[in-house]
């Protein structure tokens, strides 16, 4: 099912959806929103591309497996846990920059974790259901 | 002392990484920390001579009383000392042992393990740190008898002695809680100001039992002794190290700890003394039907730790002087006996000592180590070491308390110490003399480092037998000191008049050496001895874990029998009844109906929608159509968050709800088509058990509702999350910093549940392609 519609609606779908998901991201510490919904809504932009232009085409645009994106979430949440740790506060602590920074806002600790929650999210979605799709092509064909 | 016991730990770390390089040129490395630890615990020999005692204290656990507190005292330097000294020379010889075994690097990492394990246990002054290295001990263990990982009997072995020694283990952890919680400290050096309130506890009998059976297993006493004859499946460095000079005796190390804490009491002494007799009368005798050198020295190894036992049981100041002295001249003449046999074993291939003879002309050093040592085992009077260790325990016996028992109890330790004589003769020195049948003329002298090590231990022996004063004042009076308590004023000597004592020992030798010449083991008599074994403690409780393992075969297969919808059954109705006895636990629930606000229309108009996408979940016969109900029920749960105000909940309910159909689909693609194949009862039970379900969750929100609220955790959040998070969303703030831990591992939750989907699918993919 290739429906043109579809596919040309993604074109544009995709940055939006993914800017959506960003910014839902930045905004979670003050609004609804935050890493976890983010990451969903920005797996959905690319599993509605795959629905439109099939899953191979949405890995050659995501250049490497989603599965990679897990541990680069891990590890960015892990490193914001353990920063404060090397100024000699206890884990966990939240640091913030003073300023806040133009369109983004305040940037702190808990941004980072936020955004390794983020990556997770959308590495662990799309590992689940690439996985079984083109397996699923693989079977077929 | 931290550094000692980390070091090895910390080395066989290094191992795993750098075990090739080690495998072939730098393994002459290897005993370098060995013996510089020795020479260390050399260079306390000084300060304990004088008395005092090194402590070390580092908080590990301080809440839990848990700390990496050490004491060097008399006991424990001794221990060390044998630890590391016999430890250097079994890494020189298993350097050479086994010199292009594919697992060279693992066996001395395993063995580094071990060694430090073991230190950590006689050096500990925390009885919980204690626990912790002594199930070091018996892990590192398991992987020394189970080295030779292709042979069945081996990983059997590895099994057995891991399950008894595991077992005695969790008793000990019980004895030690027990004893620190009614103490109120966990400190060894200040249990003994306690020993008192320990002594009249009502639970007294009960602590010493749990550490009797960690104690007794871990030293192979009756009935726990069958484990260590099969630990000689291990490579024979290892039976020389573990199972003969340092691991089993830290079973009777504890004993010797705890005497001055929880001895001189009546229970205390008489298990001791009725375990220990029965083990070394029975496991003496036993060995003397062998005829596998390594089994003779199994079997006369847990009858001299029946008679450490023993002594300990005997509880006089005369009985711990002994324990200190035949400690040491046992590991002394066991380990070089073991050594020994492994170079016989090494070049001839055979332990068989009625096939074994004359190889003194060949392996003329190493007959020199087995001659001396088997004689230092026999107690010849006067140049050997064992000798003063033998005088002592017949010193000991014979100053018992109650006279009316010194005969009976000197009668039971002659006529072990006559089966030990005669055993010693069998290892150390049948095999050496007589002809020297043709096969082994070829045999040759193996490496240096391979007999030298025991010729050392041998000479040492002897040296100490000429000269014991050296070993008492340096080694042995300050280890009796500390299990008895106080100073033993002991003095160590060749010579004691011509009494009693020397008398029975001549007599034990001129016996034993009778015993050795009329007994001619065969493998008719083994097997004769064997028949019995029908009856024997083994059985039993190798029969029990069978019965254990069929338990827990049957007990997994009830709850594990690979239905996803069982599982499904079965975790929601134990949730339904958890929930439910809670609810009823809770008491009435009183619901005022006239409080609550009518509902408005869109409200009632969304429930309606939700029961109708319920009907169709539930009867429709198509899949697709279900997984689409479904999703509406969860739009309906969306909008239902969005009036009540919980936006946060709105937008992750509704993401989840299109991913989860999206991933429904892609796997209802998979699935074979639809057929009703259950039958009306089970659809009965289903419905049964889920509409319970529901009930039950309706019951606790209404409860909920009723209950009043406390507003405590809420307002908290509320108050502090931009005080202290700078977030003017709960919920987030709540997720990403108070609770951010909680978060960290569901995230890790998450991507080991990707990670198993993919590698499911992945291999499954693998294997197929195969074909």
């Amino acid at each position: 099912m290739k429906s043109p519609i579809l596919q040309s609606a993604t074109k544009y779908l995709l940055p939006i959806l993914l800017l959506f998901s960003v910014f839902l991201l930045l905004r979670g510490h003050y609004y609804p929103g935050g890493g976890f919904v983010g990451g969903l809504v920005a797996s959905i932009a690319f599993v509605l591309h795959s629905f439109a232009n099939g899953t191979e085409a949405t890995m050659k645009i995501l250049k490497r497996k989603p599965l990679s994106l897990i541990p680069i979430g891990l590890g960015t949440s892990a490193l914001s846990v353990t920063v404060p740790l090397l100024i000699g506060y206890p884990p966990m602590t939240g640091l913030w920059f003073e300023e806040p920074i133009p369109f983004i806002g305040m940037i702190g600790s808990s941004l980072f974790f936020d955004l390794g929650v983020y990556l997770v999210v959308i590495g662990v979605v799309l590992t689940i259901l690439f996985t079984i799709a083109l397996n699923n092509l693989e079977e077929k064909n | 002392m931290l550094l000692t016991v980390l070091s090895g730990l910390i080395f066989s770390i290094v191992l795993v990484f750098f075990g090739r390089q080690f495998k072939a040129k730098w393994s002459i490395l290897l005993p370098i920390l060995p013996t510089l630890l020795f020479l260390y615990f050399v260079s306390k020999i000084p300060v304990l001579t004088s008395g005092s005692t090194l402590v070390q204290h580092i908080d590990w656990v301080p809440s839990l009383g848990v700390n990496f507190d050490f004491n060097l005292d008399g006991l424990s330097l001794l221990f060390a000392l044998l630890i590391t000294g016999i430890g250097s020379c079994i890494f020189f010889y298993g350097r050479a042992y086994l010199k292009g075994h594919p697992y060279f690097d693992r066996f001395f990492g395993y063995l580094m393990l071990f060694m430090s394990a073991m230190l950590g246990v006689v050096l500990s002054d925390n009885i919980l740190l204690l626990f912790v290295f002594w199930e070091l001990t018996s892990i590192s263990s398991f992987f020394l008898i189970g080295f030779n990982n292709d042979n069945a009997d081996s990983r059997k072995s590895a099994l057995t002695a891991l399950g008894i020694t595991g077992m005695g283990g969790f008793f000990l952890l019980l004895a030690l809680v027990l004893m620190g919680n009614i103490a109120g400290t966990y400190t060894i050096s200040e249990l003994i100001d306690h020993r008192e309130i320990l002594l009249n506890h009502q639970l007294y009998p009960l602590i010493i039992g749990l550490l009797f059976v960690g104690a007794f297993t871990k030293s192979a006493q009756f009935p726990f002794h069958f484990w260590l004859p099969g630990a000689m499946k291990a490579p024979t460095p290892v039976s020389a190290y573990l199972h003969s000079a340092t691991m089993v005796k830290a079973g009777i190390f504890i004993l010797a700890r705890f005497t001055p804490i929880l001895g001189d009491h009546f229970y205390w002494n008489t298990t001791l003394i009725v375990v220990g007799g029965i083990t070394m009368l029975y496991a003496a005798i036993h060995s003397l039907f062998r005829i596998d050198m390594k089994a003779i020295l199994a079997y006369s190894t847990i009858s001299a730790l029946g008679v450490l036992t023993f002594l300990l049981g005997l509880g006089t100041i005369e009985a711990m002087v002994a324990v200190s002295v035949f400690i040491l001249a046992h590991a002394l003449y066991k380990a070089t006996l073991f050594m020994v046999t492994g170079i016989v074993d090494h070049e001839t291939h055979t332990r068989d000592i009625t096939v074994l003879s004359g190889l003194r002309k060949v392996l003329g050093p190493v007959a020199l180590a087995g001659i001396l040592a088997a004689l230092s085992s026999a107690g010849l009077p006067f140049i050997t070491f064992g000798f003063i260790g033998k005088d002592l325990i017949y010193e000991a016996t014979l100053q018992y308390s109650l006279p009316e028992w010194v005969w009976i109890i000197t009668g039971l330790a002659v006529a072990t110490n006559i089966g030990l004589v005669a055993a010693g003769f069998m290892a150390g020195i049948k095999p050496f003399v007589g002809n020297l049948p043709q096969q082994f003329e070829k045999v040759h002298l193996p490496y240096k480092s391979m007999w030298i090590p025991p010729l050392l231990l041998a000479l040492l022996g002897v040296f100490f037998g000429i000269l014991p004063a050296i070993a008492g004042e340096y080694l042995t009076t300050a280890a009796a000191n500390t299990i008895w308590g106080q100073d033993t004023e002991s003095y160590l000597k060749v010579w004691h008049g011509f009494n009693t004592v020397l008398i029975l020992s001549l007599i034990t030798l001129a016996l034993g050496t009778m015993v050795y010449f009329v007994n001619k083991p065969s493998l008719s008599k083994l097997q004769a001895v064997e028949k019995l074994n029908n009856i024997s403690p083994q059985r039993i409780i190798t029969g029990y874990a069978n019965d254990i393992l069929r338990f827990s075969e049957w007990f997994t297969n009830l709850f594990h029998d690979g239905y996803l919808r069982s599982y499904h059954l079965k975790i929601i109705l134990f949730a339904e009844a958890l929930i439910a006895y809670r609810l009823w636990l809770s008491g009435p629930i009183k619901l005022d109906i006239w409080t609550l606000t009518y509902p408005d229309w869109y409200e009632i108009a969304i429930v309606v929608i939700l029961i109708g996408a319920v009907y169709i979940v539930v009867t429709t016969p198509s899949r697709l159509t279900a997984v689409v109900a479904m999703s509406v029920i969860g739009y309906c749960i969306c909008l239902i968050f969005v009036i009540y105000s919980a936006p946060d909940l709105a937008m992750t309910q509704f993401t989840i709800d299109t991913l989860s159909t999206v991933l429904f689909v892609l796997v209802l693609y998979k699935l074979p088509p639809f057929i009703n194949l259950t039958s009306k009862a089970i659809l009965v039970r289903d419905a049964i058990v889920a509409a319970g379900f529901g009930i039950i969750l309706s019951l606790v929100a209404l409860k909920v509702w009723s209950e009043p609220i406390s507003a405590e955790i809420s307002n908290f959040y509320g108050e502090n999350a931009y005080l202290l998070a700078k977030g003017k969303n709960v919920v987030n703030v709540i997720l990403v910093d108070f609770r951010g831990i909680d978060t960290m591992f569901e995230t890790v939750v998450l991507s080991i549940a990707a990670i198993g989907v993919y590698s499911l699918i992945r291999l499954r993919l693998k294997s197929t392609e195969k074909e």
